[in-house]
């Protein structure tokens, strides 16, 4: 960096603020630490709101805690996908119903397409549904993302239809009955105090997100430095790398204090014949199933959208098709990849929804696509393409989740419940539009 | 006379029963920059996205450097190193000078994954050439000033070895210092052997910079003249009027003298 150029920056820094000076240091996205400032708005108030209206302050408590990361994990994981897609300035309105769908026919396969083949309980037979499930998933999305990219009719038209066809098709299979039980080391994906890890593993997960955590700092310092490109102040880098490890490890807290309720710790202990001291046995839950699901799904989701070609072309093809299409890039391969993606991910959702019931019901999924598309546009991804980001949908999901939440714990009933979440929903864009037009 | 590096021979194409270009046929040789006026709907913007790859023709041929090629896209047309300035300059606003600049050929790490510190190593140093002054490279470029937008989308037609560069309009929205830049750059190139084709409105820009240059009116070619042999007025009549003077070597757009 020339001298000029430093005493420049030196000028512009000068004339903040110590809070910008600090997000200009350590990169943070002024939006992030929005969404952060609502979210924590939204879990104080609700929490204190409480005594209010119900006699009890039950938010901020960690049973209920654990329960909102488990019920968000449905809809972050097919949330993931929608930012891709309206990234490409598309949509995805059939994602509801083909979780439906293909929650149906995994649950047949379970209870009636596949028992005849093996052993009652064998494990092969959700292994081989669940496949099959993923498989239906990929193709459904296959399908969708052909039709748009070759026919030219619009991606809402194509899904809309995909809406209304998949819903009808998993009433046809399911014969308009709810399909159950499912078997029990399936069900466990779902959930529950069975379906965590428990303290210990839960802490070698965090430790392992603290790892990564430093290691990915690490390596782009490294590279920067390779390129002698400017870096990052050392307190910024250090700052930055604590505040995320004190997140992971407040999180593997929350998720350890939350213990079995008493009747499960009875069950467990006469099954294992163990005999439970008088102070009470203490189990931790730790991390749920679906919680790391979405977890896993959202890394993986992050690398897609900015480490690979994929991801790039997702980007430019929301900024500018038609320059995309001019650099040679392949856009109808790239729409199909996408929408086979979001296949995939409603797969994943069908399993965690119907471990989670233990059971698949043909209305399951109804309406998740716009709290998917909801949480996607909370999360700061703008419909008219080219800027999202899978982490911001997460919060999206997380965000509405605790309304939700929230509010049927303060004893509102449903209707009150969707006219706030379309308010809120309102709310969120047009902060972001404003927050939009004072960035330019 | 040597081969042309590139020939399009009787290239035509329509939109909606429209003749967009209707037998036109131009070439370019080596180190050598070929003007392409005419109206706007002369059909010059359009005989040139057949070449980069954007529209497919409905008749004719390319050749380059003698041999008979077929381009059917963009990639097809940078395969055989032919990179295009388009007007509207083409750039993914959303995404980084860095990632415009190796759209649709990004750099890779060993894993497979993008590598953007390396791109970005390579796009300071083509911005420098290009801008000294540039670094806003974290930056969408949507950020960027209209020149600087200029720069990526110039740095993106230069940095890949290409032999022919088409630049459309490359100065319509330049101030003075920039279109001067740009006219630099452009001679720069041609020492290095690389053939140009220079679609302008400006008569000032074409005569200063092109060797040769080729007007077009309603799809057709009205003439091909050297640009030493012809005055701004010669060719404002073949613009306007269609009509072909003296020392201009007329092509089938060419008004009928009536003799």
């Amino acid at each position: 960096m020339s001298t000029a150029e430093q005493s420049r920056d030196a000028m512009l820094v000068g004339n903040e603020s110590p809070v910008k000076k600090f997000l200009r240091a350590t990169e943070i996205d002024s939006r992030v630490v929005g969404m952060v400032i609502a979210l924590a708005v939204i879990w104080i108030g609700f929490h204190l709101a409480g005594p209010l209206f119900t006699g009890q302050a039950l938010f901020l408590t960690p049973r209920n805690l654990w329960n909102l990361l488990t019920q968000t994990a449905s809809i972050s994981v097919m949330a993931s996908g929608m930012v891709m897609i309206i990234i490409m300035r598309h949509i995805d309105l059939s994602v509801g119903s083909v979780l439906g769908f293909i929650a149906v026919v995994m649950a047949w396969l379970q209870v009636y397409g596949l028992s005849q083949y093996f052993v009652f309980g064998s494990p092969w037979i959700w292994i081989i549904a669940t496949l099959i499930g993923l498989l239906l998933g990929a193709l459904i999305g296959c399908l969708h993302g052909v039709i748009i990219a070759y026919s030219g009719i619009p991606s809402f038209i194509v899904t809309l239809g995909g809406l209304l066809f998949w819903r009808g098709a998993a009433f046809k299979v399911a014969s308009g009955e709810t399909i159950a039980p499912l078997d029990p080391i399936y069900s466990l994906i779902g959930g529950g105090p069975y379906g965590s890890i428990g303290s210990f593993w839960s802490w070698v997960v965090g430790a392992v997100a603290c790892v990564g955590i430093v290691w990915s700092i690490y390596s782009a310092r490294s590279q920067r430095q390779r390129f002698k490109f400017p870096l990052r102040p050392v307190w910024a880098e250090l700052t930055v790398g604590g505040i995320l490890c004190a997140v992971v490890a407040a999180t593997v807290i929350l998720v350890n204090v939350y213990y079995w309720p008493k009747g499960i710790i009875k069950e467990y202990a006469t099954a294992n014949n163990i005999t439970v001291p008088p102070e009470g046995l203490f189990v931790s839950h730790g991390f749920a199933a679906p919680v790391l699901i979405a977890i896993a799904v959202g890394l993986i989701m992050t690398f897609v959208a900015n480490r690979t070609l994929l991801g790039r072309y997702i980007y430019s093809i929301g900024g500018n098709p038609e320059a995309a299409e001019l650099a040679g890039i392949n856009t109808k391969k790239i729409t199909i990849a996408t929408f086979t993606i979001m296949g995939i991910l409603c797969a994943i959702s069908a399993i965690i929804a119907t471990a989670r019931l233990n059971a698949a019901a043909i209305a399951l999924g109804t309406t998740d696509e716009l709290y998917v598309i909801a949480a996607a546009v909370i999360g700061g991804t703008s419909l008219s393409g080219g800027v999202g980001t899978i982490f911001g949908a997460f919060f999206g999901a997380l965000i509405m989740q605790s309304i939700q939440t929230g509010m049927t714990l303060l004893g509102f009933d449903t209707p009150v419940l969707n006219m706030t979440l379309g308010l809120v929903l309102g709310f969120a864009v047009w902060l972001d539009h404003i927050y939009r037009k004072s960035a330019k | 006379m040597t081969t042309p590096l590139i020939e399009m021979r009787d290239i035509s194409i329509a939109f909606g029963g429209i003749k967009a270009v209707d037998h036109a046929s131009i070439d370019l040789h080596p180190g050598e920059v070929v003007g392409l006026l005419g109206h706007n709907g002369a059909g010059k913007s359009t005989l040139i996205k057949v070449l980069s790859g954007a529209y497919k023709r409905d008749a004719g041929q390319i050749f380059v450097n003698g041999q008979e090629v077929t381009i059917n896209n963009p990639r097809d047309a940078k395969a055989q190193g032919i990179e295009t300035i388009y007007q509207t300059l083409a750039l993914a606003d959303n995404v980084d000078a860095a990632a415009n600049l190796y759209l649709g050929r990004e750099l890779k790490t060993s894993f497979g994954t993008l590598d953007d510190v390396a791109m970005e190593a390579e796009c300071r140093k083509v911005m420098f050439r290009l801008n000294p002054n540039f670094r806003r490279f974290k930056e969408p470029v949507s950020k960027l000033s209209g020149g600087q937008r200029q720069s990526v989308a110039i740095a993106r037609a230069i940095h890949f070895n290409a032999r022919i560069l088409i630049m459309d309009e490359p100065t319509a929205a330049l101030g003075p210092q920039e279109t001067a830049q740009v006219g630099e750059l452009i001679k720069q190139l041609k020492a290095e052997g690389i053939g140009i084709f220079l679609i302008s409105h400006d008569l000032h820009d074409v005569f200063d910079l092109a060797d040769r240059l080729v007007v077009m009116k309603n799809g057709k070619v009205v003439g091909t003249a050297s640009t030493s042999n012809v005055t701004h007025d010669d060719v404002l009549g073949m613009i306007i009027a269609g009509k072909c003077p003296k020392n201009a070597i007329p092509g089938p757009g060419a008004m009928r003298e009536v003799a």
